[in-house]
């Protein structure tokens, strides 16, 4: 009971993991870009909300109706100020000039709030939880937070293969010339991708300021989680990204029980074998 | 009439490559236009230059009394030039139907829909839902030509469509041309194939290494001058 417990938590926090990894793989697969600030977009999201809770006096979770466009239009604004000037045929320009911006937004970070480890507070809600099964435990916060990332991995799903906006995308990736050949204008399409992307940044860092306490300087550990998700569960499958989320959660929790300084561990050598036995990610998405 | 594209002396490069010397060229409404030439006499830098993929460091490009030149390629659409680029270029990662959806996003009005264009090619319509990889060749230079059309465009530019085709699915293209140029739209035509351009269009364009040889309509040139034009002996 006590595993089975362990492992619902594990599942839990995967979600988490897995709404790290969405943006991550989704800026990947629209314009080749590895974005080595997401996670510090992420912790950036986490101070918004704060400054947001704090200046209007509501709760975190209802700051996401805020937080998530302000960080969408921080997304369109640095895609079409910056980083399309970084975008050719080189991979190492865009993977710079992220790696720059990583280290921009930690330092001013740590200049407007210091290092102390700041947290939301949600209220109530943090602590209560009911009881599944004798024994197991379900806390309603990450319950939500699982939840809202199930419903966050369906509707990027959808939104790439039902609507006009997921076929310019896909097309973009496929072929940009092309697509502009359609009249699509690919820096205001990348931009779009980019604001996508930190929505679910947004979503992502506010549950994250909920759970644990953060800090200017947790920003990189996130992208490595985002990164590991996404690596496991396949490039290109959303579907694939929760359950490499969901994995990665999974380990991390079997990893702690065992030992608490086993934790991160756990989840980097799960992630270690299934980049050497199957690298191309548990759920690649099938070409055909 | 007055003309509906106008290119005057354009000169294009390719870096300090100098791909075009002072083209010029102009189309009427509904006229089939062909262009040939060798391989790299610029016939296709010539078409993705009036698709604004790329820019004459010279000259001028006028569509419909609007001057074009410099404008990039996305906007270039939507003022109604649409190009079905060399090698077809579909969306590999896109469905059939949506390669032709795209094809219609700069929603300008007209009489392609996609139900037109599966009248026009009733294969495509069967095969809507498989992914553009899995058509034939003809069947894929069809769905490029289909989206091209669903853009509605006045001036449809087709690059090398019978590249890599057997003569006998170049011929079936080539037939529903002037079944596509009866909707009031104007056509050029870039090919290598020689025969095929010249019974298609009523006027020719003959390159020879960036250089306008020779132009003229079809039906007053012989088949020496031509092929002079053609290999500048």
């Amino acid at each position: 009971m006590q595993w089975l417990n362990i492992i619902l938590q594990g599942v839990l926090i995967g979600g988490l993991y897995a709404m790290f990894a969405a943006g991550l793989s989704l800026i990947f697969g629209v314009m080749r870009l590895v974005n080595i600030a997401h996670g510090d977009l992420i912790v950036l999201a986490a101070y918004v909300s704060l400054i947001v809770t704090q200046a209007m006096d509501i709760d975190p979770l209802v700051s996401l109706l805020l937080v998530v466009p302000i960080m969408a239009l921080i997304g369109y604004a640095l895609q079409r100020g910056l980083l399309n000037r970084t975008l050719g045929d080189d991979l190492l320009p865009p993977l710079l000039v992220t790696f720059g911006l990583s280290i921009i937004i930690q330092n001013g970070l740590l200049e407007l709030f210091t290092a102390d480890s700041r947290r939301l507070q949600a209220g109530a809600i943090e602590v209560q939880a009911f009881e599944v099964l004798q024994g197991v435990w379900i806390g309603v916060l990450p319950l939500i937070q699982f939840a809202i990332a199930v419903v966050v991995i369906a509707g990027l799903q959808t939104l790439f293969y039902r609507t006009a906006v997921g076929r310019a995308f896909r097309a973009t990736s496929d072929d940009q010339s092309v697509a502009q050949l359609m009249g699509l204008d690919t820096r205001h399409v990348f931009a779009m991708a980019m604001a996508l992307s930190l929505a679910v940044v947004a979503i992502a860092g506010i549950f994250l300021a909920v759970r644990t306490n953060f800090d200017p300087a947790i920003g990189p550990a996130r992208l490595i989680f985002g990164f590991e998700a996404v690596i496991i569960g396949g490039l290109g499958s959303m579907w694939g990204t929760l359950a490499g989320g969901i994995i990665l959660g999974v380990s991390q929790a079997i990893g702690a029980q065992i030992d608490p300084g086993w934790q991160l561990l756990a989840g980097h050598i799960v992630f270690l074998i299934i980049l050497a036995v199957r690298p191309q990610g548990l759920f690649p998405k099938v070409t055909g | 009439m007055p003309d509906l594209l106008q290119v005057k002396a354009i000169d294009v490069f390719y870096g300090d490559f100098q791909a075009l010397f002072g083209v010029s060229l102009s189309v009427e409404a509904g006229q089939i236009i062909a262009v040939i030439g060798a391989n790299g006499a610029g016939k296709s830098t010539l078409l993705k230059t009036i698709a604004g993929l790329m820019h004459p460091r010279r000259g001028e490009i006028r569509f419909n009394d609007l001057t074009l030149t410099g404008r990039p390629a996305f906007d270039v659409v939507n003022h109604g030039i649409a190009l079905v680029p060399e090698g077809r270029r579909l969306f590999p990662s896109l469905t059939v139907e949506e390669n032709l959806l795209i094809g219609g996003q700069p929603r300008r009005p007209g009489p392609w829909t996609l139900p037109r264009v599966y009248d026009l090619f009733p294969v495509l319509a069967e095969r809507r839902h498989l992914s553009a990889p899995a058509l034939s060749g003809g069947q894929q230079q069809m769905a490029a030509i289909g989206r091209a059309l669903m853009a509605n465009p006045r001036l449809l530019l087709c690059d090398e469509i019978s590249l890599g085709l057997a003569p006998i699915v170049v011929r079936d293209i080539y037939m529903r041309l002037p079944q596509i140029a009866a909707e009031g739209l104007s056509l050029i035509v870039v090919e290598q194939d020689i025969a095929q351009a010249l019974r298609a269009a009523s006027h020719v364009y003959c390159l020879q290494e960036g250089r306008v040889a020779l132009t003229g309509a079809t039906h007053e040139l012989t088949r020496e001058t031509i092929s002079a034009a053609y290999f500048g002996v």
